[in-house]
């Protein structure tokens, strides 16, 4: 769906994004990961055409961008940074707007893909208010609704769930996984790893304006091959396991083991008292912080993020 | 896309504001004379001023000279300054390049809704101060009196008690100001042709702030940037040492229009002034052109 080679934007003497070589396939919920920065909005914008790239190749549905540019963007929904609304005119008055100035909007149609796209974001029951007079989360909502009027095959999101209350992010995490499934390829950028983790299939980390992992999800999160146990009588677990336990704080044991399953029958039969046990994958927090150089303070790990942006608590 | 800008044209508050401060401009200074009788004398003060106290048909004429210094280039320019600027700062702007909206497009529309915003202020202008003119200065002496030299008396009828001072003036029937009178077809002509060259004019002005707003992020900073380029213009027509370059300044036929009320009508500087408001309008939109269409869109 979207592939670009070695695509380099240079602003002045700065090298905003290098030598980014892009896959995103046809059904994915890919998330782009990086702290801000690193170049993901620049990115976005070349997509879209809206930045021409110093060099590189961009193809966006199958077509040249940003030479055919205008062929491919009907058929995309997109959430460029922050949404963007006349603040003097109301909600609906905004996408009917939208959807007037460009090509493929019938104006049959239009009161209708506008209804429905205000239902699924939510604002079903928006009145007559103008803009001016929302709140962030509800121009959010609008902006995500401005991009599914026209029923895009891709989505392309910045930031999409960006001054949303956790609700919110619950609501339109479901409604992307519920686009997805009807067979809408979600691309999203964030610098939030929670959201992106709970999201997404694949994941493309930027770094500095390079791309420095870029990988499917589940494997990149594959068992460890420890497995943590907690449990009330931890002397007579370790006495049970014997060199397979790496490390144990209080309760709390690592231990080598390729297969759970086994291990927890193993402690059973010998009368351990198991309060939990599961097998070890590394978080995305790891993964990102492994491969980049950033300190955690420049990803939204929870309770890092400044600015009142609201996480999404698992 | 054209009825997109027009809508959000129409439906902006600051559009019927400005075009309001316009028509009430010349709603003021009608007032005053026709309180005070204190028009100025003939050759002094702005074009027409002087023979309103005679006939107040002819206010329209003097209501466009009043706005056309400063109120109307004021509103040209800000309206024009803001197009592309006040997109881009609003950050609409990229959601209707990616809608997509080519930028080819974008810029031709923006020009035709400046063109209409001008348009609709000097129709404004005119009616309202027709209707100015008519009521507060009242008719010609001759509807008054009822014989009618410019045979336009039996056109107009003054409002009920809407001309108060009209039984109290001396002055003659509308003539041209080569001293011939003109029919009441004759001036509908002359002021819709007088309506079209001003709002031509004024068409280098919008050419000018939608280059320097295609620069810019900053509204006021394009609109500013085309007025201090007027400015400049209007002092140096003035200035007999820049008589090599007054020809081209996009304010040298600004005052054109009035050869339109001369018998007959002095086609040469309307001509001039047509032609270099053309060009100013190629060569700035174009100059808008390539800029805008290659710039890399960040906000």
């Amino acid at each position: 769906m979207i592939t670009t080679q070695n695509l380099t934007k240079r602003f002045g003497n700065v090298e905003a994004v290098r030598e980014v070589s892009l896959d995103v396939r046809e059904g994915d919920r890919y998330g782009l990961l990086g702290p801000n920065g690193s170049g993901k909005s620049t990115l976005v914008r070349m997509l879209l055409g809206l930045v021409y790239a110093t060099s590189g190749e961009i193809s966006v549905l199958g077509q040249r961008v940003p030479k055919h540019v205008g062929r491919v963007l009907p058929e995309i929904g997109a959430l460029i940074e922050e949404p963007a609304a006349y603040p003097h005119l109301s909600g609906r008055a905004n996408l009917r707007l939208l959807d007037a100035a460009g090509p493929d909007g019938a104006r049959r149609t239009r009161r209708r893909r506008v209804d429905d796209a205000l239902e699924q974001v939510g604002l079903a029951g928006i009145d007559r208010r103008p803009v001016r007079a929302y709140s962030l989360g509800m121009r959010q909502r609008l902006g995500l609704a401005a991009a599914l009027v026209r029923r895009p095959r891709l989505l392309i999101l910045d930031e999409p769930t960006n001054g949303l209350d956790p609700r919110g992010i619950r609501d339109i995490r479901d409604l992307l996984v519920g686009l997805n499934a009807e067979g809408v390829t979600v691309f999203l950028s964030s610098h939030l790893l929670p959201e992106v983790s709970a999201l997404c299939t694949r994941i493309g980390v930027l770094d500095s304006g390079r791309l420095v992992l870029q990988d499917q999800l589940a494997s990149l999160q594959k068992p460890t091959g420890r497995v943590l146990i907690s449990t009330d009588d931890p002397e007579r677990a370790v006495a049970t396991l014997e060199d397979l336990v790496e490390h144990r704080d209080g309760a709390d044991l690592v231990v080598r083991s390729p297969d759970p399953t086994e291990l927890n029958a193993r402690l059973v039969g010998a009368g351990v008292p198991v309060r939990s046990l599961v097998a070890q994958r590394r978080s995305l927090e790891e993964i990102v912080l492994d491969v980049t150089g950033a300190g955690s303070d420049q990803f939204g790990v929870p309770a890092a993020e400044p600015g009142g942006t609201v996480e999404a608590s698992p | 896309m054209i009825t997109v800008e027009l809508f959000k044209l129409v439906r902006r508050v600051r559009t019927w504001f400005t075009i309001g401060l316009i028509c009430a401009l010349p709603l003021v200074v009608a007032i005053f004379i026709a309180v005070t009788h204190l028009a100025p004398p003939p050759g002094q003060g702005s074009a027409f001023l002087s023979a309103v106290l005679d006939d107040g048909q002819l206010y329209p004429a003097a209501a466009l000279a009043l706005v056309l210094p400063v109120f109307l280039p004021v509103a040209v320019a800000v309206v024009a300054g803001e197009s592309i600027a006040g997109e881009a700062s609003a950050g609409t702007l990229r959601y209707l390049l990616a809608r997509p909206v080519g930028r080819t497009r974008l810029l031709v529309s923006k020009l035709i809704s400046v063109t209409t915003f001008t348009l609709v202020a000097v129709a404004a202008v005119t009616v309202t101060s027709y209707a100015t003119g008519v009521l507060i200065l009242g008719p010609s002496r001759a509807a008054a009196v009822g014989t009618s030299p410019g045979g336009l008396s039996g056109s107009i009828a003054p409002g009920a008690g809407g001309a108060p001072t009209a039984g109290l003036q001396a002055g003659a029937a509308i003539t041209s100001l080569s001293g011939t009178p003109l029919t009441t077809l004759e001036l509908v002509e002359r002021v819709l042709g007088a309506m079209a060259f001003i709002t031509v004019s004024m068409l280098g002005v919008a050419a000018i702030a939608i280059f320097l707003s295609t620069l810019t992020d900053s509204a006021l900073g394009a609109a500013l940037g085309a007025l201090a380029t007027l400015v400049a213009s209007e002092v140096l027509v003035t200035l007999d040492a820049a008589s090599a370059v007054q020809p081209y300044l996009p304010t040298r036929y600004w005052l054109a229009w009035i050869d339109f009320f001369r018998q007959p009508i002095f086609w040469r500087d309307i001509q001039r002034g047509f032609g270099i408001q053309a060009v100013y309008v190629v060569v700035f939109l174009a100059a808008a052109w390539a800029n805008f269409a290659t710039r890399d869109i960040t906000t």
